[in-house]
Protein backbone atom coordinates (compact mmCIF):
# COMPACT_ATOMS: atom_id res chain seq x y z
CA UNK A 1 0.00 0.00 0.00
CA UNK A 2 2.36 2.70 -1.21
CA UNK A 3 5.49 1.82 0.73
CA UNK A 4 8.65 3.26 -0.73
CA UNK A 5 11.81 1.16 -0.90
CA UNK A 6 13.15 2.30 2.44
CA UNK A 7 9.98 1.00 4.12
CA UNK A 8 8.57 4.43 4.91
CA UNK A 9 4.88 4.74 4.10
CA UNK A 10 4.03 7.26 1.40
CA UNK A 11 1.98 10.18 2.71
CA UNK A 12 -1.70 9.58 2.04
CA UNK A 13 -3.98 12.25 3.44
CA UNK A 14 -7.64 11.91 4.32
CA UNK A 15 -9.25 15.35 4.20
CA UNK A 16 -12.51 15.83 6.09
CA UNK A 17 -14.62 18.92 5.39
CA UNK A 18 -17.92 20.23 6.80
CA UNK A 19 -17.96 23.44 4.77
CA UNK A 20 -19.47 26.41 6.57
CA UNK A 21 -21.73 24.20 8.69
CA UNK A 22 -21.58 22.68 12.16
CA UNK A 23 -21.37 18.91 11.90
CA UNK A 24 -20.01 17.67 15.21
CA UNK A 25 -21.34 14.15 14.62
CA UNK A 26 -19.03 13.70 11.65
CA UNK A 27 -15.98 15.22 13.34
CA UNK A 28 -16.57 13.03 16.41
CA UNK A 29 -16.90 9.80 14.48
CA UNK A 30 -13.88 10.56 12.29
CA UNK A 31 -11.91 11.24 15.47
CA UNK A 32 -13.00 7.91 16.99
CA UNK A 33 -10.41 5.17 17.41
CA UNK A 34 -12.42 2.73 15.32
CA UNK A 35 -12.44 4.97 12.26
CA UNK A 36 -8.83 6.08 12.69
CA UNK A 37 -7.73 2.44 12.94
CA UNK A 38 -9.73 1.56 9.85
CA UNK A 39 -8.16 4.44 7.89
CA UNK A 40 -4.69 3.31 9.00
CA UNK A 41 -5.52 -0.24 7.98
CA UNK A 42 -6.46 1.01 4.52
CA UNK A 43 -3.12 2.71 4.14
CA UNK A 44 -3.78 6.32 5.03
CA UNK A 45 -1.18 8.18 7.05
CA UNK A 46 -2.64 11.61 7.76
CA UNK A 47 -6.05 12.89 8.78
CA UNK A 48 -6.82 16.59 8.30
CA UNK A 49 -10.16 17.85 9.55
CA UNK A 50 -11.79 21.13 8.53
CA UNK A 51 -14.33 21.45 11.33
CA UNK A 52 -16.21 24.64 10.42
CA UNK A 53 -18.54 26.02 13.08
CA UNK A 54 -18.47 22.85 15.17
CA UNK A 55 -17.70 22.84 18.88
CA UNK A 56 -16.16 19.37 19.21
CA UNK A 57 -12.36 19.55 19.08
CA UNK A 58 -10.53 16.49 17.75
CA UNK A 59 -7.33 15.34 19.40
CA UNK A 60 -4.22 16.24 17.46
CA UNK A 61 -1.57 13.60 16.95
CA UNK A 62 1.83 13.63 15.30
CA UNK A 63 1.57 9.99 14.29
CA UNK A 64 5.15 9.33 15.34
CA UNK A 65 4.11 6.04 16.88
CA UNK A 66 2.90 4.80 13.49
CA UNK A 67 -0.69 5.73 14.14
CA UNK A 68 -2.66 8.19 12.02
CA UNK A 69 -1.36 11.78 12.22
CA UNK A 70 -4.31 14.03 13.05
CA UNK A 71 -4.67 17.79 12.62
CA UNK A 72 -7.59 20.19 12.28
CA UNK A 73 -8.60 23.76 11.51
CA UNK A 74 -11.91 25.65 11.39
CA UNK A 75 -12.05 27.52 8.09
CA UNK A 76 -9.89 28.40 5.17
CA UNK A 77 -10.59 30.82 2.32
CA UNK A 78 -10.15 28.02 -0.17
CA UNK A 79 -10.00 24.31 0.49
CA UNK A 80 -8.96 23.59 -3.10
CA UNK A 81 -5.31 22.99 -2.12
CA UNK A 82 -6.32 20.61 0.68
CA UNK A 83 -8.59 18.74 -1.71
CA UNK A 84 -5.84 18.50 -4.29
CA UNK A 85 -3.33 16.99 -1.87
CA UNK A 86 -5.81 14.48 -0.43
CA UNK A 87 -6.01 10.81 -1.34
CA UNK A 88 -9.51 10.50 0.11
CA UNK A 89 -12.09 13.16 0.92
CA UNK A 90 -14.84 12.74 3.50
CA UNK A 91 -17.33 15.56 3.18
CA UNK A 92 -20.68 16.82 4.42
CA UNK A 93 -23.43 16.72 1.82
CA UNK A 94 -23.22 20.33 0.63
CA UNK A 95 -23.36 20.58 -3.14
CA UNK A 96 -20.43 23.01 -3.27
CA UNK A 97 -18.06 20.62 -1.45
CA UNK A 98 -19.31 17.63 -3.42
CA UNK A 99 -18.82 19.13 -6.87
CA UNK A 100 -15.54 20.83 -6.04
CA UNK A 101 -14.19 17.41 -4.98
CA UNK A 102 -15.65 15.48 -7.92
CA UNK A 103 -14.26 17.99 -10.41
CA UNK A 104 -10.77 17.36 -9.00
CA UNK A 105 -11.30 13.65 -9.53
CA UNK A 106 -10.79 12.76 -5.87
CA UNK A 107 -12.42 9.71 -4.23
CA UNK A 108 -15.22 10.96 -2.04
CA UNK A 109 -17.34 9.69 0.85
CA UNK A 110 -20.28 11.97 1.54
CA UNK A 111 -21.68 11.83 5.06
CA UNK A 112 -25.25 12.98 5.49
CA UNK A 113 -26.08 15.13 8.54
CA UNK A 114 -29.19 13.60 10.07
CA UNK A 115 -29.67 16.55 12.43
CA UNK A 116 -30.58 18.89 9.59
CA UNK A 117 -34.29 19.58 9.21
CA UNK A 118 -35.76 18.79 5.81
CA UNK A 119 -32.71 16.89 4.69
CA UNK A 120 -32.83 17.62 0.99
CA UNK A 121 -29.05 17.37 0.85
CA UNK A 122 -29.25 13.59 1.15
CA UNK A 123 -31.12 13.42 -2.20
CA UNK A 124 -28.08 14.66 -4.08
CA UNK A 125 -25.64 12.42 -2.20
CA UNK A 126 -27.82 9.34 -2.74
CA UNK A 127 -28.34 10.07 -6.43
CA UNK A 128 -24.61 10.52 -7.07
CA UNK A 129 -23.88 7.36 -5.02
CA UNK A 130 -26.38 5.45 -7.15
CA UNK A 131 -24.54 6.67 -10.22
CA UNK A 132 -21.33 5.43 -8.58
CA UNK A 133 -19.58 8.79 -8.43
CA UNK A 134 -19.06 8.62 -4.66
CA UNK A 135 -19.89 6.67 -1.52
CA UNK A 136 -22.68 7.86 0.74
CA UNK A 137 -22.82 7.19 4.48
CA UNK A 138 -24.26 8.31 7.80
CA UNK A 139 -22.03 9.06 10.79
CA UNK A 140 -22.85 5.64 12.30
CA UNK A 141 -22.13 3.76 9.07
CA UNK A 142 -18.92 5.58 8.14
CA UNK A 143 -16.72 2.86 9.59
CA UNK A 144 -18.30 0.09 7.49
CA UNK A 145 -18.16 2.28 4.41
CA UNK A 146 -14.44 2.88 4.82
CA UNK A 147 -13.84 -0.81 5.49
CA UNK A 148 -15.77 -1.97 2.45
CA UNK A 149 -15.03 0.74 -0.10
CA UNK A 150 -13.45 -0.06 -3.46
CA UNK A 151 -12.29 3.31 -4.77
CA UNK A 152 -11.36 1.87 -8.17
CA UNK A 153 -15.01 1.09 -8.77
CA UNK A 154 -15.99 4.76 -8.59
CA UNK A 155 -16.84 6.39 -11.91
CA UNK A 156 -15.37 9.77 -12.83
CA UNK A 157 -17.79 12.69 -12.89
CA UNK A 158 -17.95 14.77 -16.06
CA UNK A 159 -18.49 18.47 -15.27
CA UNK A 160 -21.89 19.90 -16.03
CA UNK A 161 -22.78 22.37 -18.73
CA UNK A 162 -24.91 25.47 -18.47
CA UNK A 163 -25.18 26.09 -22.22
CA UNK A 164 -28.53 24.28 -22.66
CA UNK A 165 -30.08 26.73 -20.19
CA UNK A 166 -28.46 29.74 -21.87
CA UNK A 167 -29.72 28.56 -25.28
CA UNK A 168 -33.30 28.20 -24.02
CA UNK A 169 -33.22 31.60 -22.32
CA UNK A 170 -31.90 33.31 -25.45
CA UNK A 171 -34.48 31.57 -27.62
CA UNK A 172 -37.31 32.60 -25.32
CA UNK A 173 -36.22 36.24 -25.35
CA UNK A 174 -36.10 36.26 -29.14
CA UNK A 175 -32.34 36.62 -29.50
CA UNK A 176 -30.84 34.99 -32.61
CA UNK A 177 -28.99 31.69 -32.20
CA UNK A 178 -25.21 31.97 -32.14
CA UNK B 1 -93.15 60.88 -7.50
CA UNK B 2 -90.35 62.76 -5.79
CA UNK B 3 -90.05 59.97 -3.31
CA UNK B 4 -89.47 57.52 -6.16
CA UNK B 5 -86.71 59.67 -7.66
CA UNK B 6 -85.25 60.11 -4.21
CA UNK B 7 -85.16 56.34 -3.73
CA UNK B 8 -83.56 55.93 -7.16
CA UNK B 9 -80.84 58.45 -6.47
CA UNK B 10 -80.03 57.12 -3.03
CA UNK B 11 -79.80 53.58 -4.42
CA UNK B 12 -77.37 54.73 -7.11
CA UNK B 13 -75.24 56.79 -4.78
CA UNK B 14 -74.91 53.94 -2.29
CA UNK B 15 -74.25 51.46 -5.10
CA UNK B 16 -71.76 53.62 -6.98
CA UNK B 17 -68.70 52.93 -4.81
CA UNK B 18 -69.62 49.25 -4.71
CA UNK B 19 -70.03 49.20 -8.49
CA UNK B 20 -66.66 50.89 -8.91
CA UNK B 21 -65.06 48.42 -6.56
CA UNK B 22 -66.52 45.43 -8.40
CA UNK B 23 -65.44 46.90 -11.74
CA UNK B 24 -61.94 47.45 -10.36
CA UNK B 25 -61.66 43.90 -9.02
CA UNK B 26 -62.93 42.50 -12.34
CA UNK B 27 -60.36 44.47 -14.31
CA UNK B 28 -57.56 43.27 -12.03
CA UNK B 29 -58.80 39.69 -12.29
CA UNK B 30 -58.87 39.79 -16.08
CA UNK B 31 -55.45 41.41 -16.09
CA UNK B 32 -54.07 38.65 -13.82
CA UNK B 33 -55.56 35.96 -16.04
CA UNK B 34 -54.06 37.68 -19.08
CA UNK B 35 -50.61 37.79 -17.45
CA UNK B 36 -50.84 34.11 -16.53
CA UNK B 37 -51.90 33.35 -20.10
CA UNK B 38 -48.98 35.33 -21.57
CA UNK B 39 -46.48 33.91 -19.04
CA UNK B 40 -44.31 31.30 -20.69
CA UNK B 41 -45.01 32.52 -24.22
CA UNK B 42 -41.72 33.40 -25.95
CA UNK B 43 -41.08 37.03 -26.85
CA UNK B 44 -40.93 38.17 -30.45
CA UNK B 45 -37.62 38.34 -32.30
CA UNK B 46 -35.05 40.67 -30.84
CA UNK B 47 -31.78 42.00 -32.20
CA UNK B 48 -28.69 41.32 -30.07
CA UNK B 49 -28.14 45.08 -30.05
CA UNK B 50 -31.27 45.47 -27.94
CA UNK B 51 -30.05 44.39 -24.49
CA UNK B 52 -32.36 43.61 -21.59
CA UNK B 53 -31.88 44.90 -18.04
CA UNK B 54 -31.37 41.85 -15.88
CA UNK B 55 -31.91 41.13 -12.21
CA UNK B 56 -29.83 38.27 -10.84
CA UNK B 57 -30.81 36.88 -7.44
CA UNK B 58 -27.99 35.32 -5.45
CA UNK B 59 -28.16 32.91 -2.53
CA UNK B 60 -25.72 31.48 -0.01
CA UNK B 61 -23.46 28.58 -0.81
CA UNK B 62 -24.28 26.43 -3.79
CA UNK B 63 -26.85 28.86 -5.21
CA UNK B 64 -24.31 31.53 -6.15
CA UNK B 65 -21.87 28.94 -7.50
CA UNK B 66 -24.57 27.57 -9.82
CA UNK B 67 -25.64 31.06 -10.88
CA UNK B 68 -22.05 31.99 -11.74
CA UNK B 69 -21.83 28.88 -13.92
CA UNK B 70 -24.86 30.11 -15.83
CA UNK B 71 -23.62 33.70 -16.07
CA UNK B 72 -20.36 32.50 -17.62
CA UNK B 73 -22.23 31.23 -20.68
CA UNK B 74 -24.64 34.13 -21.08
CA UNK B 75 -23.71 36.84 -23.56
CA UNK B 76 -23.11 39.83 -21.33
CA UNK B 77 -23.88 42.40 -24.01
CA UNK B 78 -27.40 40.99 -24.33
CA UNK B 79 -28.07 41.04 -20.59
CA UNK B 80 -27.15 44.51 -19.47
CA UNK B 81 -27.32 46.46 -17.24
CA UNK B 82 -27.06 43.73 -14.60
CA UNK B 83 -28.38 44.10 -11.08
CA UNK B 84 -27.25 41.62 -8.44
CA UNK B 85 -29.26 41.19 -5.25
CA UNK B 86 -28.10 39.07 -2.32
CA UNK B 87 -29.47 38.64 1.20
CA UNK B 88 -28.20 41.16 3.76
CA UNK B 89 -26.49 38.40 5.76
CA UNK B 90 -24.70 37.00 2.72
CA UNK B 91 -21.38 38.72 2.04
CA UNK B 92 -19.62 36.05 0.06
CA UNK B 93 -22.05 35.99 -2.86
CA UNK B 94 -21.63 39.65 -3.81
CA UNK B 95 -17.86 39.31 -3.46
CA UNK B 96 -17.85 36.40 -5.88
CA UNK B 97 -19.87 38.18 -8.55
CA UNK B 98 -17.83 41.37 -8.16
CA UNK B 99 -14.79 39.26 -9.05
CA UNK B 100 -16.67 37.93 -12.07
CA UNK B 101 -17.73 41.40 -13.22
CA UNK B 102 -14.25 42.85 -12.69
CA UNK B 103 -12.71 40.08 -14.78
CA UNK B 104 -15.30 40.78 -17.44
CA UNK B 105 -14.55 44.50 -17.44
CA UNK B 106 -10.81 43.81 -17.64
CA UNK B 107 -11.11 41.41 -20.54
CA UNK B 108 -13.53 43.48 -22.58
CA UNK B 109 -11.69 46.73 -21.92
CA UNK B 110 -14.93 48.49 -21.05
CA UNK B 111 -14.44 51.31 -18.59
CA UNK B 112 -16.61 50.90 -15.54
CA UNK B 113 -18.91 47.98 -14.95
CA UNK B 114 -22.47 47.78 -16.19
CA UNK B 115 -23.45 46.04 -12.97
CA UNK B 116 -24.86 47.09 -9.62
CA UNK B 117 -24.75 45.17 -6.38
CA UNK B 118 -27.46 45.36 -3.74
CA UNK B 119 -28.52 43.64 -0.55
CA UNK B 120 -32.02 42.85 0.61
CA UNK B 121 -33.47 42.00 4.01
CA UNK B 122 -34.24 38.30 4.25
CA UNK B 123 -37.82 37.10 4.59
CA UNK B 124 -36.66 34.42 7.00
CA UNK B 125 -33.31 33.33 8.40
CA UNK B 126 -32.56 29.61 8.58
CA UNK B 127 -34.16 28.27 11.76
CA UNK B 128 -36.18 31.42 12.46
CA UNK B 129 -39.60 30.81 14.03
CA UNK B 130 -42.49 31.00 11.60
CA UNK B 131 -44.33 33.47 13.84
CA UNK B 132 -41.65 36.17 13.67
CA UNK B 133 -41.16 35.26 10.01
CA UNK B 134 -44.51 36.88 9.17
CA UNK B 135 -43.21 40.31 10.21
CA UNK B 136 -39.78 39.90 8.64
CA UNK B 137 -41.40 38.73 5.40
CA UNK B 138 -43.49 41.92 5.30
CA UNK B 139 -40.40 44.05 5.88
CA UNK B 140 -38.50 42.21 3.19
CA UNK B 141 -41.41 42.63 0.76
CA UNK B 142 -41.42 46.37 1.34
CA UNK B 143 -37.67 46.46 0.77
CA UNK B 144 -38.03 44.30 -2.32
CA UNK B 145 -40.69 46.65 -3.70
CA UNK B 146 -38.38 49.62 -3.15
CA UNK B 147 -35.51 47.91 -4.99
CA UNK B 148 -37.72 46.65 -7.81
CA UNK B 149 -39.19 50.09 -8.44
CA UNK B 150 -35.64 51.36 -8.89
CA UNK B 151 -34.53 48.50 -11.12
CA UNK B 152 -37.65 47.51 -13.10
CA UNK B 153 -35.82 44.62 -14.76
CA UNK B 154 -36.82 43.06 -18.07
CA UNK B 155 -35.26 39.72 -17.15
CA UNK B 156 -35.13 37.99 -13.76
CA UNK B 157 -32.72 35.09 -13.14
CA UNK B 158 -33.05 33.13 -9.93
CA UNK B 159 -32.24 29.67 -8.67
CA UNK B 160 -33.81 29.00 -5.35
CA UNK B 161 -33.03 31.07 -2.28
CA UNK B 162 -36.01 32.45 -0.38
CA UNK B 163 -34.89 35.97 -1.29
CA UNK B 164 -36.19 35.42 -4.82
CA UNK B 165 -39.83 34.99 -3.80
CA UNK B 166 -40.67 38.60 -2.87
CA UNK B 167 -38.77 39.80 -5.94
CA UNK B 168 -40.56 37.43 -8.33
CA UNK B 169 -43.97 38.17 -6.82
CA UNK B 170 -43.34 41.89 -7.31
CA UNK B 171 -42.16 41.28 -10.88
CA UNK B 172 -45.46 39.49 -11.48
CA UNK B 173 -47.33 42.39 -9.88
CA UNK B 174 -45.50 44.82 -12.19
CA UNK B 175 -46.71 42.74 -15.15
CA UNK B 176 -50.30 42.89 -13.90
CA UNK B 177 -50.38 46.65 -13.35
CA UNK B 178 -48.33 47.40 -16.45
CA UNK B 179 -45.26 48.91 -14.75
CA UNK B 180 -42.86 46.56 -16.54
CA UNK B 181 -43.19 43.31 -18.45
CA UNK B 182 -40.42 40.90 -17.41
CA UNK B 183 -39.35 37.37 -18.29
CA UNK B 184 -38.72 35.32 -15.17
CA UNK B 185 -36.36 32.34 -15.40
CA UNK B 186 -35.98 29.90 -12.52
CA UNK B 187 -33.31 27.17 -12.35
CA UNK B 188 -33.97 24.67 -9.56
CA UNK B 189 -30.85 23.82 -7.60
CA UNK B 190 -28.76 20.77 -8.49
CA UNK B 191 -29.31 19.56 -4.93
CA UNK B 192 -33.01 19.07 -5.73
CA UNK B 193 -33.28 15.63 -7.30
CA UNK B 194 -36.71 14.29 -6.35
CA UNK B 195 -38.49 17.21 -4.68
CA UNK B 196 -38.69 20.89 -5.52
CA UNK B 197 -37.62 23.54 -3.03
CA UNK B 198 -40.34 25.73 -1.49
CA UNK B 199 -39.37 28.62 -3.78
CA UNK B 200 -39.49 26.34 -6.79
CA UNK B 201 -42.84 24.92 -5.82
CA UNK B 202 -44.37 28.38 -5.41
CA UNK B 203 -43.02 29.75 -8.69
CA UNK B 204 -44.06 26.61 -10.57
CA UNK B 205 -47.56 26.18 -9.13
CA UNK B 206 -48.45 29.87 -9.24
CA UNK B 207 -47.15 30.03 -12.82
CA UNK B 208 -45.02 33.04 -11.99
CA UNK B 209 -41.88 31.77 -13.76
CA UNK B 210 -41.90 32.08 -17.54
CA UNK B 211 -39.48 29.19 -17.85
CA UNK B 212 -38.72 26.68 -15.11
CA UNK B 213 -35.55 24.59 -15.39
CA UNK B 214 -34.69 21.39 -13.48
CA UNK B 215 -31.37 19.56 -13.44
CA UNK B 216 -32.57 16.00 -12.86
CA UNK B 217 -34.96 13.93 -14.99
CA UNK B 218 -36.99 12.77 -11.97
CA UNK B 219 -38.23 16.33 -11.45
CA UNK B 220 -39.15 16.80 -15.09
CA UNK B 221 -41.34 13.69 -14.87
CA UNK B 222 -43.06 15.07 -11.79
CA UNK B 223 -43.40 18.61 -13.10
CA UNK B 224 -44.05 18.37 -16.82
CA UNK B 225 -44.03 22.11 -17.51
CA UNK B 226 -40.38 22.20 -16.41
CA UNK B 227 -37.47 21.96 -18.83
CA UNK B 228 -34.86 19.29 -18.03
CA UNK B 229 -31.44 20.80 -18.78
CA UNK B 230 -29.03 18.37 -17.10
CA UNK B 231 -26.52 19.30 -14.41
CA UNK B 232 -25.05 22.79 -14.42
CA UNK B 233 -22.18 21.90 -12.09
Amino acid sequence: MGEAEDGVKRKRVVFVTVGTTCFDALVKVVDSQKVKDELSRRGYTHLLIQMGRGSYLPSKSTGEDGSLAVDYFTFSSSIADHLRSASLVISHAGSGSIFETLKLGKPLIVVVNEDLMDNHQSELAEELAERKHLYCAHPQTLNQTIAGMDLKSLLPYSPGDATPVAKLINKFLGFPED
Amino acid sequence: MEKNYGCCFSNLSSNFPITCFIAFITIILFRVLYVIYRTGKPLSKRAPQQPLSTLIVLGSGGHTAEMINLLLVLQKDRFTPRFYIAAASDNMSLQKVRVLENALADSSGVKGISAEFMQIYRSREVGQSYVTSVWTTLVSMAHALWLMIKIRPQVVLCNGPGTCIPLCVIAFFFKVVGIRWSSIFYVESIARVKRLSLSGLLLYKLRIADQFFVQWPQLQRKYPRAYYVGCLM
